[in-house]
């Protein structure tokens, strides 16, 4: 054997192990981790085209089909027309929600990211969490039964004396079944997810900086102003933007505490002016049949596109901030 | 004269100097002492409903915990007779989440295992933020995706509770994947490092080194999945209906669940008692009902959250 031989044979080596080690059960196993990355995004473009498929019947129907196999449906109404008052609802839902969890949750983020007792805080934010973890059946049941009593003479006063606002205008339901009572039981709902992740961009918040802050002889608050906020800007905005998904697709809580109706009104104080998708389709499907069905899906579809849309924004920003944050 | 003006000047500026630095000013102080008890206040804020919602299902719920209760069904009891129990809606959540789990442990850890041991380029990409994008799906959406998907093969008509698992997997598979990432991304290079050295192939370091390190932190990703499926009511109602019988057939029929249960009962509201109240006839019963399998399912959802945080507390090994 001579020595010019051995360079290529330590070549064709090399090369044989490399496949080597993507052979049989290596490789096998590789395939199977993709495939099953594969199946989550087939699993998405599926929810997709099934929905779509489904609600392709009423997209096409015309009005006065619609009006005949779907309750309740207005006469000389495009289905865009019908599914508008149910958007505004839930839309109006959520932002009623967002309105009061955000200020809330960004001051509990910072107790449990700055000024919690050290040991304390990551039992307290277990128990921040514990609140996503309650069925949203039992929200309504409370919100319904135990909270709505207890808010509807709050309502009343604010109808009586502030109804020169919009939003408390109209006549104020005497059972708290309204907008206001969803609102504040939604808002409970969305804290957790709010809280975890600016809770989570606040702890990222480089050491230096807020060391920087207190060598200037800063207060606690004035750390948090100058170097905690300014840094978890963008994070605290998508972390209202996936609460702002959950409070879209809630269901049950605003179908057990909600008297339902189709309007554009403002008036959150009275019942009978709303309903969002969410409920309208939980509360009709098991009456529905045919076209009724497609409809409620085609409703579903709307609920679907809106809430990816958020979703995606708010996690795009995410992705986005990653790359720039002071980790690196 | 510019000499003498100039230590003065600087005597002053000491003097400022120091009043700045040994005495706070009170505004600012003020502002500091505000901020805190306003952040201070907005946790006590949120612990108002936990606490709250907590005492009042325990409660209300409490009165109606029997044996009777939790193993009948409520199959032949009407208006305010109140016999009966949950043990149907307890098998129906069982079956159903238990499906749901076996469906999406795999998926969401071989995932997992994708994302971090194999991911690279525009797929992993992708997975990561359509995974994300995925845990806001709103449940609702989810059922009516199985119905949807299920009308194809078996007609709009269908309804049983293996289209509920399939519905709550939707929801179930990216939080699976979340947790069980972050799982993976813990189990320190150096032991697959270690495992590669002594010739393993990449798969078995993966079965018998990154799973074995990070079994107690998968455990717990999947325990709080399934605490976080369990209470899905929306999803239920859509596919697989209500039924007052018990059926542990998932592939057969409607089916029971302990969420659905108690919007039903909550729905149903108060039965007349023509007859006055009696011990045969309870106006309320229906919510007392409501209120029983709400304790129950919450107390199933606490169980899960807390053995999930001590088994990782408990088993995980100690990497530092």
């Amino acid at each position: 054997m001579s020595i010019t031989d051995s360079p290529p044979r330590a070549g064709t080596r090399a090369v044989r192990r490399r496949r080597s080690s993507d052979r049989g059960f290596n490789r096998a196993f590789r395939w199977i981790a993709v495939g099953a990355g594969v199946l989550i995004l087939v699993v998405l473009a599926a929810v997709a085209l099934f929905l779509l498929w489904q609600a392709w019947p009423a997209i096409t129907a015309g009005s006065t089909e619609l009006a005949s196999a779907v309750p309740r449906y207005p006469e000389e109404t495009s289905l865009l027309g019908y599914v508008g008052p149910l958007v505004f609802g839930t839309l109006l839902a959520a932002v009623l929600a967002l309105c009061l969890a955000v200020p809330v949750a960004i001051g509990i983020a910072l107790f449990i990211s700055h000024y919690s007792p050290r040991r304390l805080s990551q039992v307290l934010g277990y128990l921040v969490d514990l609140l996503a973890a309650i069925p949203s059946v039992v929200y309504g049941l409370w919100g319904f039964l135990v909270l709505a009593p207890v808010l509807t003479p709050l309502w009343l006063w604010l109808n009586e004396n502030l109804s020169w606002i919009p939003l408390y205008g109209g006549q104020a339901s005497t059972t708290g079944r309204a907008m206001a009572t969803v609102g504040v039981v939604l808002a409970v709902m969305i804290l957790p997810i709010i809280t975890a992740v600016s809770r989570e961009v606040f702890l990222q918040t480089p050491k230096l900086h807020e060391e920087a802050a207190l060598a200037l002889g800063a207060t606690r608050w004035e750390v948090v102003r100058t170097a905690v906020l300014p840094f978890g800007r963008s994070g605290v905005i998508s972390a209202a933007m996936l609460g702002l998904g959950r409070a879209l697709g809630e269901t049950m809580a605003v179908l057990m505490i909600i008297s339902p109706g189709f309007s554009y009104g403002l008036d959150i104080l009275a019942a009978g002016q709303h309903q969002t998708i969410a409920a309208y389709i939980a509360a009709d499907f098991p009456e529905s049949t045919g076209l009724g069905i497609n409809t409620l899906i085609a409703t579903g579809l709307a609920l679907f596109v809106i809430t990816l849309a958020v979703n995606m924004t708010a996690r795009w920003i995410v992705a986005r901030r990653k790359e720039f944050s002071g980790a690196n | 004269m510019s000499v003498a003006t100039g230590t003065t000047n600087t005597a002053d500026a000491t003097e400022r100097t120091r009043a700045l630095l040994t005495a706070a000013d009170p505004g600012r102080r003020r502002t500091d002492l505000v901020m805190r008890s306003l952040i201070w206040f907005a946790f006590a804020l949120a612990m108002v409903p936990l606490v709250w919602l907590l005492w009042t299902v325990t409660v209300e719920g409490v009165g109606r915990m029997s044996i009777d209760f939790l193993s009948l069904s409520m199959r032949n009891i009407f208006g305010g007779d109140p016999t009966g129990g949950i043990y149907h809606a307890i098998m129906g959540t069982l079956v159903i989440t238990g499906i749901a789990a076996l469906i999406s442990v795999p998926v969401g850890v071989l995932t997992a295992i994708y994302l971090v041991e194999y991911g690279r380029g525009w797929l992993a990409k992708a997975v990561t933020f359509f995974v994300d994008v995925m845990t806001g799906i709103p449940s609702i959406v989810a059922g009516l995706f199985a119905f949807s998907l299920f009308a194809l093969f078996l007609g709009p008509s269908a309804q049983m509770g293996f289209m509920g698992a399939i519905a709550l997997s939707v929801l179930m598979i990216p939080v699976v994947v979340r947790s069980c990432e972050e799982m993976l991304k813990l189990v320190p290079n150096e032991l697959r490092e270690a495992s590669y050295a002594l010739g393993v192939p990449k798969w078995l370091t993966i079965v018998k080194v990154v799973l074995r390190t990070s079994i107690a932190g998968l455990t717990t990703g999947v325990l709080l999945a399934v605490a976080r499926v369990i209470g899905e009511t929306a999803p239920l109602l859509v596919t697989v209906g209500v039924t007052d019988s018990i059926n542990m057939n998932p592939f057969d029929g409607r089916m029971m669940t302990l969420p659905v249960f108690s919007y039903r009962q909550y729905h149903q509201g108060y039965a007349p008692c023509p007859s006055g109240e009696s011990a045969s006839c309870v106006a309320d019963i229906a919510f007392q009902n409501a209120w029983g399998s709400a304790l129950v399912l919450i107390a199933i959802v606490l169980v899960l959250n807390i053995v999930g945080r001590l088994v990782n507390r408990w088993f995980s090994p100690k990497l530092r």
